[in-house]
């Protein structure tokens, strides 16, 4: 569904992205791990056309977007829950979810997003209590949940998220990852960027681990959790060895 | 002070008031979705009278009203599209002075066209002298059509922003760029539009007010700081409350004439501008919980 092939990507002089590659395949749960600074957004942000790719090769569907503006890509089909939430502060929650639909709106679908926003308030409820408040006045979980649902809004192939566990109660987090996994039973692909390397193993299918720009490990989730250097660097388990 | 006297005052205000409102008005739609404030404000209705009054002797004055805001709504896009669209990531700060800029552009290309002759259009209905009675106070109809013009246009710009995919789109934008086009809004075209837009309810303006102001090609800037004036009162980027602040500002430079001598009018609205920027910066109505969650 989503291919990247030695993608390069900075801002300024800085070259953040070297030379990065990797899919994802259609119903997958991919993860990307690696510490602060890695090129995680950088990474998702240029997928989603925010950042001018240097050089390299992004296909979705089979079509390169690596020129594409993010206007366009959105309606390709592809989706970012961009990291921070980002929601409109001074619009309220439905206003949020129905920008979310801009584009279906412009061609007229107007049933497909009656649809779309009852399976939406289906897998949030709370914002449909919530409708009329300003979106800025949202606790962070609710907020996180109105980023997420506004980008379902646009009936996306391919969801991306990026660190949807940041500045969240552990409870809450669980409730959003929880809800991730029941987009992926319903056919949704995801790209999951997250810091909390042992939450997204959890429940993705394969996974990157992404270190200074560069992809460093790739594999399937058993084979992550297997790896020593992951289990040290991102689980939190020392290697046996130093103590013994 | 007689009741009539007390009355007449009270009706120059509202109409004095009625055009800051409509200024205002122009502000916000830019401030709603690009966070900037344009200083070109006030050129636009000025452009919109004189071309409304270069056209009227060949044309009826509803046709030449029209055409006026047409050309004026093309000049707005032209200006966003050659000054500011192919600026990558503008500040605030910067997209604000080149209005500045741009105003006085406007204005030293006005004193070339038309030169520095106050002109008028003429009155839409009756003459200058020509006026209705309400409560023995007498009034031009020409005050009661800029008082419909302004009303029309807030509440269909109300409508247009709460209801509309183009008018929320444009909200959004202005709540966060990136996040809009991560929906897939265009946000430098909706750009474009609310410079458009705002033009053309500038020249509307301009031209329901020229016969009871006159025109003169540097009027725009005075226009401007008034209209700001009021909409800082209202609130930013809340049009209903900036008609309402344009009305009190109104009433106040009307009422101040009779304890303060003349050339203290002006100094009335520019003290108010200052009283609220110290005190309460969110505006009159603007609510501080939706200024609480807003980048100045």
């Amino acid at each position: 569904m989503l291919k990247i092939l030695n993608l390069e990507a900075g801002y300024g002089k800085l070259r953040i992205l070297k030379s990065v590659s990797l899919h994802v395949n259609p119903g997958e749960i991919v993860t990307i791990i690696g510490p602060n600074g890695a090129g995680k957004t950088t990474l998702l942000n240029t997928i989603s056309g925010i950042i001018k790719t240097r050089s390299g090769k992004i296909v979705f569907n089979k079509q390169n977007i690596q020129q594409t503006a993010a206007e366009t890509i959105v309606s390709m089909g592809c989706s970012l829950v961009p990291e921070g939430r980002q929601v409109f502060n001074t619009l309220t929650v439905k206003e949020n979810l129905m920008l979310g639909a801009y584009l279906q709106f412009k061609n007229g679908n107007k049933k497909k997003i009656k649809l779309e926003l009852k399976e939406v308030l289906k897998l949030f409820p709370v914002l449909e209590e919530r409708e009329h408040q300003l979106a800025g006045t949202l606790s962070g979980g609710e907020q996180q949940m109105l980023a997420i649902g506004r980008a379902l809004m646009a009936s996306p192939r391919l969801l991306m998220m990026d660190e949807p566990s940041m500045g969240l109660a552990p409870l809450i987090v669980k409730e959003i990852f929880e809800t991730i996994v029941r987009l992926k039973d319903s056919g949704m692909t995801v790209l999951l960027i997250e810091q909390n390397a042992r939450l997204s193993l959890g429940i993705a299918d394969r996974g990157y681990v992404l270190e200074t720009g560069q992809i460093v490990i790739e594999g399937t989730v058993r084979e992550l959790l297997n790896n020593h250097d992951v289990q040290r660097a991102y689980l939190g388990k020392d290697y046996k060895g130093i103590d013994e | 002070m007689s009741f009539e006297l007390l009355f007449q005052y009270f009706l120059s205000g509202i109409t004095v008031g009625s055009i800051y409102a409509i200024v205002a008005v122009g502000f916000n739609i830019i401030y709603n979705t690009t966070g900037i404030i344009n200083f070109a404000q006030g050129e636009f209705l000025i452009l919109g009278a004189m071309v409304g009054i270069t056209l009227s002797p060949f044309l009826p004055l509803p046709l030449a009203i029209i055409l006026a805001v047409i050309l004026t709504v093309i000049i707005g896009a032209l200006i966003e599209i050659i000054f500011i669209k192919w600026l990558k990531e503008p500040s605030v700060l910067r997209v604000i002075i080149i209005t500045i800029g741009v105003s006085i552009l406007i204005r030293e290309a006005m004193l070339h066209i038309w030169d520095e002759k106050v002109r008028a259009l003429r009155y839409f209905t009756g003459t200058e002298v020509s006026s209705v009675t309400i409560f023995g106070a007498h009034i031009s109809p020409q005050v009661l059509w800029v008082l419909g013009i302004s009303a029309v246009i807030v509440i269909c710009l109300n409508f247009f922003f709460k209801f509309t995919l183009i008018g929320r789109a444009m909200r959004a934008c202005s709540a966060n760029k990136t996040a809009a086009r991560l929906c897939g809004i265009n946000s430098k075209r909706m750009v474009t539009f609310s410079f458009m837009l705002s033009a053309g309810i500038g020249a509307l303006a301009g031209c329901a007010v020229s016969p009871l102001t006159q025109t003169q090609y540097d009027m725009g800037a005075s226009l401007a700081i008034k209209g700001f004036t009021a909409a800082i009162l209202g609130g930013l980027g809340n049009s209903m409350a900036a008609v309402a602040a344009g009305l009190i500002i109104g009433l106040l430079e009307a009422f101040s004439i009779s304890i303060l001598p003349l050339a203290y009018k002006d100094a009335v609205a520019i003290a108010l501008l200052l009283i609220i920027l110290f005190f309460r910066p969110s505006g009159l109505f603007g609510s501080r919980e939706k200024s609480a969650l807003k980048e100045y």
